[in-house]
């Protein structure tokens, strides 16, 4: 303890007790107790040279390539560091002989065995290997013995190649599985001689997150299916960019060559998303390559088939449409979508939409929650780092939001936060999670607040800072119990603050942006239901695909059906844009600059690398051009036109003037002046006459375009199932795999059923859009819950 | 079909009870898995996996490093020559081409009869005698062609079954500890107290 002398009136400067000085090459470094020597080394200019050492993950000292020498009591001593910490007063050389000595000859060692096949080798031109071997290593070997030989390269995956002759067992792509996924299939084998890196016998490394052991491996081991042999590095450009599909939005490299895409790659945004990335937003550049896009407008002709046509008979025909529609009233217009483009995109057809007079919009598809989630207290992605507890309130992250996933995985396994886990079935985080709350649909906000007398669980929630992640945890239940439910944590921790966790990518940015009802417009749900009374005269899709988007399947039928026009902007034909009377083509990721807007609110850029295909061309460019035929000026006309009228006219964007951080880790929204939300009546929805109560919720892998276009990752969506607990299998009668009908107030459907202990009993889990019968036909938006009845077929 | 029967299931439980984490019970467990079959087959290494809470990956990564796990059947006796030097210099070369006229199969291969399985060792720590054979771990020692037949044939006719149980048989007695004797499986950090082998009380 200091003391502070009476006689100063300066005050004590304040002492870090975990600041620690080294000295590293002579150069005095300032670190923290329990770093590791090479992580304070990487400060200064001097590199030691590692392979696998990674910051993201505990350090394991496999390779003895970071030998340097500390000066010890008797003289300077060789030591790992990356596995040695730091103390006071160390004194540390990377360059001396002796180091040079110790380093070359690990080198010479890693390489005894390898095969050298660089010029064939994915890796070859950025390898860690290549690099050190020039920079430290002795640049000659003496080992003529015959080298180890298998079998190349096996694959571990669907995706991921593994060639065990250039694997030099760092120990970084099983630490990965283990450690940061959660998911340890794969790791080292027949140790000794022939360790290797492997899967179980016929289990394969099917992890979402396998693409990180492919980009952290230091050498050619492993390589991804989708880039194989497709690009040298050399030939390659580079942009960063956001990641935006799903509204976790990592940061990511976009690469190309030949103009085309290649590769995505994580970067390390310590905000954000640590260097990682999912699978499905890693490989699903493959969609945007695809033979399939959208490359010319697309007008419905007299035989009502949809057939190519110029930009301007599309755009004109367009503007006519709207012009007619507006004549019968601004009532009749709506715009569906929006989620799918950039803050820009979504500004400029809000723009559109009010000077048209459009008031019906929504960039949800009656799948999200109300906006008035974003004007509650915020968290941000980082705050789950420093929170006591972290509250899931939320759909299975690891099917929706993975990488949000990752880092509230990491939280619970370094103990840094205890994870509440609220949820009608057992999600990916649940072994993970301190308390769980399983409650069946209808009953959660009941449910949560009897835990008000739970007196561990109201200590928890008191001993710190809370963070809510917020969302549709089920399709079958209703928006509103969500909001009941969040009411009550709130209730009980109101210094909690909260991360909504919407999952189309930039669906925060659309609504900021003005894409959702006001004045009193409809949502997605009442436009459709308005369509289907025949009181809308044109429907436009701003990358919405109603019919295989909305839950409840009869809804979007009936609305799109309903809608006396269509106008689609899209990249494919999906289901929707196939019906509608003008297609207009729109450049995809990768192909515009933009800005995006992530769950927490953070704006960050999304690049461009490549040309759009064809004449396809970017969103907001659509709706000034739509304004103009229209004879409304949206008052911009380039890029930069919208993004500074969009800065100066949406006060959440504002941030956005820091171009710099825009293009690196982002900036976070304007928040408004919080408000509170009421408690509202939390009766539990008793189940009607039938037998099981409907948990309905997406897989990460399904038919939605961007994967189905992907050939990488379309063959991974499983098919549609009805899923009850083991249990409940006998009480239906049927066997495991047999075909059930299961049946809703709304339709019956003939599904396989399967069993699962994360399912509740007395609940049924039907996962939506995968292949075989959807059970979104089961769903009715209007309904607070679903009742399912599940029978043998006789 | 070849996870765990009931009775191994019993077994395996009681063990896992010993280990302050479930996962610490593995190699015995392996052991048990390796009695039931003669081998330790993929669908007890998935059984395993679920019972101490790790991936079959982690079972089969932790499983491969130990020689005398084996993952491919192997015959009822499994019988080791050792080929190292001391071995060698007395004669083991010839031992092992006698061995396989003997049995009527190359080293590392198995009778069709499902009884024996040859292969060779490296040095198994009895230079003085070479040279050794093991036969499921229970030695023979300055062993001659004569030897071999006789031990091949006492084997066959059921002669040495009180000797030498079938291949993965570790003990025939199972070691049995009883809850107050056992050291108390408190995961360290949630000891309270010194372990009470601390104290030399409990049996190990
Ligand atoms: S495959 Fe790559 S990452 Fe994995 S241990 Fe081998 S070298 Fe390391
Ligand atoms: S988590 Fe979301 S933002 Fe991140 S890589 Fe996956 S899809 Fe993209
Ligand atoms: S980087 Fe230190 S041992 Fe591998
Ligand atoms: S050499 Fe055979 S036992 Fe040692």
């Amino acid at each position: 303890m200091t003391t502070v002398d009476s006689n100063t009136t300066a005050p004590e400067p304040v002492v870090d007790p975990n600041a620690v000085s080294v000295t590293i090459n002579g150069k005095v470094v300032a670190a923290r107790k329990g770093e590791m020597i090479i992580a304070a080394a990487d400060r200064t200019d001097d590199f030691i040279p590692r392979f696998c050492y990674h910051p993201r993950m505990e350090p394991v000292g496999m390779c003895r390539q970071c030998l340097v020498e500390v000066v010890g009591p008797r003289g300077p001593m060789m030591v790992v560091s990356c596995m040695t910490p730091v103390a006071e007063g160390q004194v540390v050389n990377t360059e001396t002989e002796g180091v040079k000595k110790a380093q070359e000859g690990v080198l010479e060692l890693l390489l005894a065995n390898h095969p050298l096949d660089c010029p064939v080798c994915d890796k070859g031109g950025e390898c860690p290997l290549q690099d050190q071997a020039f920079s430290h290593g002795p640049g000659e070997s003496r080992f003529v013995e015959e080298k180890r030989h298998y079998e190349k390269p096996i694959a571990i995956s669907e995706n991921v190649y593994l060639d065990r002759e250039r694997c030099i067992l760092c120990d970084r792509c099983t630490r990965f599985a283990d450690e940061v996924a959660g998911d340890a299939l794969i790791s080292f084998t027949s140790r000794g001689n022939n360790t290797q890196v492997m899967t179980f016998p016929d289990e394969p490394f099917s992890s979402y997150f396998s693409g990180n052991t492919v980009q952290t491996c230091p050498v050619g081991a492993l390589t991804a299916k989708p880039y194989r042999f497709k690009a040298r590095p050399w030939d390659i450009e580079h942009v960063e960019s956001t990641c935006t599909t799903c509204s976790v939005g990592c940061r990511t490299v976009v690469q190309s060559s030949r103009d085309e895409l290649v590769r995505y790659q994580g970067v390390d945004s310590q905000p954000v998303n640590w260097g990682w990335l999912c699978d499905k937003g890693r490989f699903n550049f493959e969609s945007i390559n695809s033979k399939d896009r959208l490359t010319t407008p697309l007008i419905k002709d007299a035989s009502g088939n949809l057939s190519a046509t110029s930009w301007s008979v599309a755009i004109d025909s367009a503007a006519r449409m709207l012009r007619t529609a507006l004549t019968v009233s601004p009532q009749s217009v709506a715009f569906i979508g929006g989620a799918r483009g950039t803050n820009e995109d979504a500004f400029a057809w809000a723009q559109l939409a009010n000077a048209l007079g459009v008031d019906s919009r929504d960039s949800q598809l009656a799948d999200g929650l109300p906006p008035q989630v974003f004007s509650l207290p915020q968290a941000t992605i980082a705050d789950i780092d420093t929170a006591k507890t972290i509250i899931l309130l939320a759909p299975d992250l690891k099917e929706e939001l993975p990488v949000l996933y990752l880092r509230v995985r990491h939280a619970a396994e370094k103990r840094t936060g205890r994870v509440v886990e609220v949820s009608p079935r057992v999600t990916g985080l649940a072994g993970k999670a301190w308390k769980k709350v399983h409650v069946e649909p209808g009953k959660t906000a009941a449910a949560l607040r009897a835990l008000a007398t739970d007196a561990a669980f109201t200590a928890q929630l008191a001993s710190g800072s809370v963070v809510v992640i917020v969302g549709r945890m089920n399709l079958a239940e209703s928006e509103e119990s969500v909001v009941h439910a969040l009411a009550e944590v709130l209730h009980m921790a109101p210094q909690a603050t909260v991360l909504p966790a919407l999952r189309r990518g930039n669906v925060r940015g659309a609504i900021h942006a003005g894409l959702t009802p006001r004045n009193g417009g409809k949502s997605t749900s009442e436009i459709l239901e308005a369509a289907a009374a025949g009181k809308i005269e044109c429907l436009v899709l701003l990358g919405a695909d109603p019919l295989s988007d909305v839950p409840d399947a009869d809804l979007a039928r009936r609305g799109i059906s309903g809608a006396r026009n269509i106008i689609a902007i899209d990249t494919f034909i999906t289901q929707s844009s196939a019906l509608a009377d003008i297609v207009l083509p729109a450049a995809a990721y990768g192909e515009k600059v933009g800005t995006t807007t992530n769950v927490e609110g953070r704006i960050s850029n999304v690049a461009q690398s490549i040309t759009p295909v064809g004449t396809s061309r970017p969103d907001w460019m659509i709706a000034v051009e739509l304004g103009t035929a229209t004879s409304h000026d949206l008052g911009f006309a380039s890029y930069n036109e919208v993004r500074t009228a969009m800065i100066l006219g949406v006060s959440e964007f504002a941030p956005a003037t820091d171009t710099h951080a825009v293009e690196h880790d982002g900036v976070i929204v304007a928040h408004p002046t919080p408000i509170t939300l009421t408690r509202a009546d939390a009766a539990s929805i008793e189940r009607n006459s039938y037998d099981y109560r409907a948990v309905v919720s997406r897989k990460l892998y399904d038919n939605a375009i961007g994967t189905a276009k992907s050939p990488s990752l379309s063959t991974l969506a499983p098919s549609a199932a009805v899923i009850v607990h083991p249990l409940d299998v006998p009480r239906i009668g049927a066997q495991v795999g047999e075909s059930v009908r299961v049946t809703s107030q709304r339709a019956t459907l003939v599904l396989p059923l399967q069993e699962s202990v994360d399912v509740l009993r007395g609940t049924a889990w039907l996962p939506i859009n995968l292949s075989g019968s959807d059970a979104r036909e089961l769903l009715d938006v209007t309904k607070d819950v679903i009742d399912l009845k599940i029978e043998k077929i006789s | 079909m070849s996870r765990l029967n009931e009775a191994n299931i019993k077994t395996a439980l009681e063990i896992i009870a010993r280990y302050p984490r479930p996962k610490s019970a593995l190699i015995p467990l392996l052991h048990l898995a390796q009695e039931q079959n003669g081998y330790v087959t993929n669908e007890a290494m998935v059984h395993l996996g679920e019972l101490v809470g790790v991936t079959s990956a982690e079972v089969y990564g932790t499983a491969t490093f130990y020689e005398m796990f084996r993952f491919e059947p192997v015959g009822k006796y499994l019988v080791n020559i050792c080929g190292t030097m001391s071995c060698a210099l007395m004669g083991a070369g010839d031992l092992m081409h006698h061995a396989e006229q003997k049995l009527g199969v190359k080293a590392g291969g198995t009778t069709t009869d499902g009884m024996f399985t040859l292969a060779h060792a490296e040095c198994q720590a009895a230079c003085t005698e070479a040279p050794t054979l093991q036969v499921n771990y229970r030695f023979r020692y300055k062993v001659t062609n004569g030897d071999f037949d006789t031990l091949i044939d006492d084997l066959k006719s059921g002669k040495l079954v009180d000797e030498i149980p079938a291949h993965g048989v570790v003990a025939r007695v199972r070691q049995r500890i009883p809850a107050d004797r056992g050291v108390g499986a408190v995961a360290p950090e949630l000891a309270t107290e010194n372990p009470a082998w601390m104290d030399g009380k409990a049996a190990l």
